[in-house]
């Protein structure tokens, strides 16, 4: 399945933040979106999403454009993990994951003892089944961003789409998201996340797409478009290169 | 605190809450004639109890009793509701302007002295058309964040009302019609007699249905908005099934028992404290809790003194303290 925009202007009621935008997303392959502050990148996953309208162009799900689907449709295909935040109310981590189910019911429907079991599924596989009856708002920002993890894989979906999954996380747990995502690809799931470290991308997605100021300036199997020269002029900034001459992985540093 | 304790704990209250109302009063009702008469009427048996105790129980007290634990769960659900729907939980079901609109809808009625049907008819309508002003207006600027513009509207539109209310108490009449509004104003359940529970039932039943069988999306609805409708929740149209259910149960609840306060604020935070945030038991443990607590506090009301006193002055008397003590100790049930 492919999850793709075409010709997309993207924006806000009052403003456009990018134009002509073709982006596709494959199950199976992980496309990291790259770009400075301000250059468009979470309008265009909100985009993708369905959560904000297109202002022209059309983003398709498959076979059908992606508004032909119903909320609950949509929710059983795309997962949205945020960056972690704070709720009003201390619901427990498994309400939090539980949530997750909520488009595989109908209206009026209450998790079942199947639901259930997926959310502790979901929890065992992010090692935060301990976290089950903790309130959401006693956890740190790392177990946060899990917590969110797992309840957008509860949704059981084709494609994740993830805004900064790193920001708030300790170098430890960064890595530890870092090979999720290439275990959600291998396991059939399409990744798409917005990143503001190349070596993340380089790490993680098979493919790169560079936005500067609403415009993209590149799109590319990763190996190939996170170059130093391009890299500084999406940031506008100088960029190191570092390499191990043992092995030849390749690191950048802000210059 | 176990999961199910909870929801028993609550049930408790309200079975408390039933029978200190049917038994304490001016006329003392034994606890073992109100239980034979409870079996005999569930058996079909003649009841071995005096006319004049039946009479009391069916005729006095039984609707008195019903329109207490009605209009009590109902201002706790919608409470409850509200507070989940606007991400606050110093909310009240007051919040969108019902009560202020049932509110002008009675005293319009007292002031051009309509029958009492009619008068409760003015504050139904007065409640929910409040309520539809403001989301229209609220609706019409478009919003990049709803919820703040409802709630900012609601405060507005509140407050023309209540100058609205102002205004008439100011042009009535001083001698039978200002009394009239003020009492209506303060809130009492004395005469309720079972033509009133009529057109309080089916509001209140429908609108308490309605957010009982949506209380697991209430939880998703309590995110912020795109992740919520990332989750698959229909958010635009969800919000208005919640309003206009909490409207109607409101407005209903204002219409038959005037403006009583307090109630749909502090109930939710006990039944929260009781079962804990999750929408899924608290909707019911605030309706179980919020009858009951408005059963003991109406009994009080016609208890303590040789008249009784508004509920409306109860439930701010014992609501305001309460509510100290919650924030004071239980600051945990919110981040």
């Amino acid at each position: 399945m492919i999850l793709s925009g075409h010709d997309l202007t993207i924006g806000y009621r009052d403003r456009v933040v990018g134009r002509h935008l073709d982006v596709a997303l494959a199950t199976g392959e992980v496309l990291a979106l790259l770009g400075p502050n301000g250059g468009g990148k979470t309008t265009l996953l909100k985009t993708l999403l369905g959560l904000l309208a297109a202002q022209s162009g059309e983003v398709r799900l498959g076979d059908r454009p992606l508004d032909g689907y119903s909320s609950r449709e949509r929710a059983r295909l795309l997962a949205y993990v945020p960056q972690s935040h704070v709720l009003t109310f201390a619901f427990t981590v498994e309400t939090v994951v539980l949530m997750g189910r909520t488009a595989h019911g109908n209206l009026f429907s209450r998790p079942t003892a199947a639901d259930r079991a997926i959310a502790a599924r979901m929890l065992e596989r992010f090692g935060i089944a301990h976290l089950r009856d903790r309130p959401y708002t006693m956890i740190s920002g790392g177990e946060r961003q899990l917590v969110l993890l797992a309840r957008a894989l509860a949704q059981e979906p084709q494609f994740i789409v993830l805004d900064e999954p790193t920001a708030s996380l300790d170098f430890g747990n960064q890595g530890k998201v870092m090979r999720e995502i290439r275990t959600l690809a291998a396991s059939g799931h399409g990744v798409l996340f917005t990143t503001h470290d190349p070596n993340h991308a380089m790490r993680a997605a098979d493919r790169a797409y560079l936005l500067r100021e609403g415009a993209r300036i590149g799109e590319g199997a990763t190996g190939t478009i996170l170059g130093r020269v391009q890299l500084e002029a999406l940031y506008g900034a100088p960029v190191e290169l570092i390499s191990d001459t043992n092995n030849g992985r390749t690191a950048f540093l802000p210059g | 605190m176990g999961r199910s304790y909870g929801l028993l704990i609550a049930f408790a209250v309200l079975i408390a809450g039933l029978l200190l109302a049917f038994t304490v009063g001016r006329f003392p009702v034994g606890l073992g004639d109100l239980l034979h008469l409870v079996i005999a009427k569930l058996t079909g048996r003649t009841p071995d109890v005096p006319a004049a105790v039946q009479n009391v129980i069916w005729l006095v007290r039984g609707p008195r009793v019903l329109a207490a634990a009605l209009v009590g769960a109902a201002l706790s659900v919608a409470g409850t509701a509200f507070q989940g729907l606007f991400r606050n939980p110093l909310v009240s079901p007051d919040l969108l302007g019902a009560s202020s609109g049932a509110a002008l809808g009675a005293v319009l009625g007292i002031y051009f002295s309509l029958g009492v049907l009619e008068i409760e008819a003015l504050a139904f309508a007065g409640g929910l058309a409040a309520v539809a002003a403001v989301y229209l207006i609220g609706s019409a600027m478009s919003p990049r964040d709803p919820i703040l513009v409802l709630v900012l509207t609601g405060v507005v539109i509140g407050a023309l009302l209540g100058a609205g209310v102002g205004l008439l108490k100011y042009m009535a009449d001083p001698y039978n019609q200002l009394p009239a509004m003020t009492f209506w104003l303060l809130g009492s359940l004395a005469a309720t007699n079972v033509t009133d529970l009529v057109p309080l039932f089916g509001p209140v039943a429908l609108g308490t249905l309605v957010l009982l069988a949506l209380r697991w999306r209430m939880n998703v609805m309590a995110l912020p908005d795109e992740e919520a409708r990332a989750l698959g929740v229909p958010t635009g149209a969800l919000r208005i099934a919640i309003v206009v259910a909490a409207t109607l149960v409101t407005s209903a609840s204002v219409a038959t028992a005037g403006v009583i306060g307090w109630v749909g604020l502090v109930v939710p935070h006990i039944a929260r404290t009781l079962v804990g945030p999750d929408f899924a038991r608290l909707i019911p443990a605030a309706a179980l809790l919020g009858g009951g607590f408005l059963l003991v506090i109406d009994t009080l009301a016609r208890t303590m003194t040789a008249t009784e006193i508004p509920l409306g002055i109860l439930t701010a008397l014992v609501g305001t303290p309460f509510f100290i003590w919650l924030l004071a100790s239980v600051s945990k049930t919110w981040a």
